[in-house]
């Protein structure tokens, strides 16, 4: 059996009155990538906010390599985040400064090194994503694609175990989002990295996950390889793998009463 | 109207500002002083014209309008002493205060909210830093320094104004103006006004950050939060005016 590096044991979590997620527990094995997938409203990236620390959930723990995050304080969760990297939806790039600073600020936050030093560091990740040259410009300068790739930089740019993808080729043409998925896989391979992506894109599903994860309406409904995913004749994982629409959920009667509002 | 959740989280940014501007600095975790003087120059040395313009204007009005009332009294002299003493204990600081949060108040809700919107505030956390150390302290930092600095400038250019109109149109002598000023004007005058001017930094800052942190959505709420940020800090700036003068009044 795989190792494990996340255990998510019965999450609860609740935006105002409405339950996101419902109970769910599931374990991450280390040094794969694993690709949690879901349609939209899912609370798929509900979950991943949960996972890095940005918010609490109700109910539950999340363990990440055998300590519960869900209730250490901020200074520890901050000594975590030390080791974990994240790329956001839009990349999150702070727009008032460089490429460059981006990809050196938590270098120069967390570490004592000199500036040579970090220079030539910031110039290695921004190499390996393929923005060799691009130092000074600002984020504003760059397309949706190559932000993204700023963002893979300044989150392995302290070398983290652990690395997060919020929607990585959302907004992206299918090049891009291709040789985005390469690059994954490349951090997976040549870092050793124990990686998560949050998606609903299933072409990139199939190029880089190692371990799959779908949640339908706060719930899971599927853990296992890829090709048990496939497999699969669970009727909600059939429709999202055929793309077919949700079918009605009013009977013509029914509908004319919510619509006339008796 | 503010509910109980609100105060709770001003609270806590206060709270928190504090402690990483006047507290982790001594545990090792350093105030960025680049970005605090950048912040300096883009909320002090940049609204230098605009409060100077300003500035004179309130003097000579202040001056004029003194004028109207003791010349009935024959006392156009002691129009020095009511410009000096008004312009040191409370136009210059207040007037500082009110372009300040109109300038750098939005401005600092617009950055911090925007950076909210584009998910730069979840990005910073993530990578273990600290929003409030990484935004609100340099501008803390700057606004406490400058917004007496300024407030000193626009004293010196109200009086100035007062001056430059009582010599002209009042047609006082200007060594007796110069005197008169000299002779009314006490230390404590102007110390008052620049401690009320620290305050207004302090809550000009806390409040466009407040509204900054405050943004769950997109670009529109951005702009309502700038704008009720103007409006809240020009109100708590008023507030806490009244406080200090009563304060100032009883026990000095």
């Amino acid at each position: 059996m795989m190792e494990t590096a996340i255990e998510v044991i019965d999450l609860v979590s609740y935006y105002g009155d409405r339950e996101i997620l419902k109970n769910i527990s599931f374990s991450v094995p280390s040094k794969k990538i694993t690709v949690i997938l879901g349609g939209s409203g899912c609370g798929k990236s509900t979950l991943l906010r949960h996972i890095i620390g940005l918010s609490k959930p109700t109910k539950g723990n999340i363990m990440i390599n055998g300590k519960d995050i869900t209730t250490i304080n901020e200074r520890e969760l901050d000594e975590f985040r030390k080791r974990m990297g994240v790329l956001f939806q839009g990349a999150a790039l702070l727009n008032s400064v460089t490429l460059s600073d981006n990809v050196a600020l938590p270098i120069r936050e967390h570490t004592q090194l000199k500036e040579s030093t970090i220079k030539i560091m910031v110039r290695m990740k921004l190499d390996l994503v393929g923005l060799a040259g691009f130092e000074d410009f600002y984020p504003s300068q760059l397309s949706g694609g190559m932000k993204k790739r700023a963002g893979i930089a300044r989150a392995i740019a302290l070398d983290p175990e652990f690395l997060f993808f919020d929607e990585p080729s959302a907004g992206l043409d299918p090049i891009t989002a291709a040789g985005l998925d390469e690059l994954i896989l490349k951090l997976r391979d040549v870092f050793n990295m124990t990686i998560v992506v949050v998606t609903h894109e299933m072409a990139s599903v199939e190029t880089i996950a190692d371990y799959v994860i779908m949640l339908d309406k706060g719930e899971i409904v599927f853990s296992g390889i890829l090709d048990e995913l496939k497999s699969s004749d669970n009727q909600r994982i059939r429709m999202f793998l055929e793309r077919k629409p949700e079918t009605e959920k009013f009977l013509p009667d029914d509908f004319l009463k919510v619509i006339t509002g008796d | 109207m503010p509910t109980f959740k609100d105060i709770n989280d001003a609270s806590r940014l206060i709270n928190e500002t504090f402690y990483w501007a006047f507290v982790s600095p001594f545990k090792g975790k350093p105030i960025r002083v680049k970005a605090s003087i950048s912040e300096m120059v883009k909320a002090g040395y940049n609204s230098v014209p605009i409060v100077a313009v300003i500035s004179l204007f309130v003097g000579i009005i202040l001056a004029l309008q003194s004028a109207y009332q003791l010349k009935r009294f024959g006392a156009l002299t002691y129009v020095a002493n009511l410009v000096g003493v008004t312009i040191t204990r409370e136009l210059g600081p207040i007037m500082t205060a009110i372009i300040v949060a109109g300038r750098s108040g939005s401005a600092f809700a617009a950055e911090i909210g925007s950076m909210k919107a584009t998910e730069e505030v979840s990005a910073l956390i993530s990578m273990g830093i600290n929003p409030v150390r990484f935004l609100v302290v340099p501008k803390l930092i700057a606004l406490m320094i400058m917004v007496p600095a300024l407030t000193m400038f626009s004293d010196f250019i109200g009086i100035l104004g007062g001056f430059i109109l009582a010599i002209t149109a009042l047609e006082i002598h200007p060594y007796n103006y110069y005197l008169q000023t000299i002779n009314a004007l006490l230390v404590k005058d102007i110390v008052t006004g620049l401690v009320k001017a620290w305050a207004f930094g302090v809550v000009i800052t806390i409040v466009g950050a407040y509204h900054g942190f405050k943004v769950e959505g997109g670009a529109e709420e951005v702009g309502r939060r700038t704008t009720s940020s103007v409006v809240s800090s020009i109100f708590l700036v008023i507030l806490f005016d009244l406080f200090f003068t009563a304060l100032f009044y009883y026990f000095t």
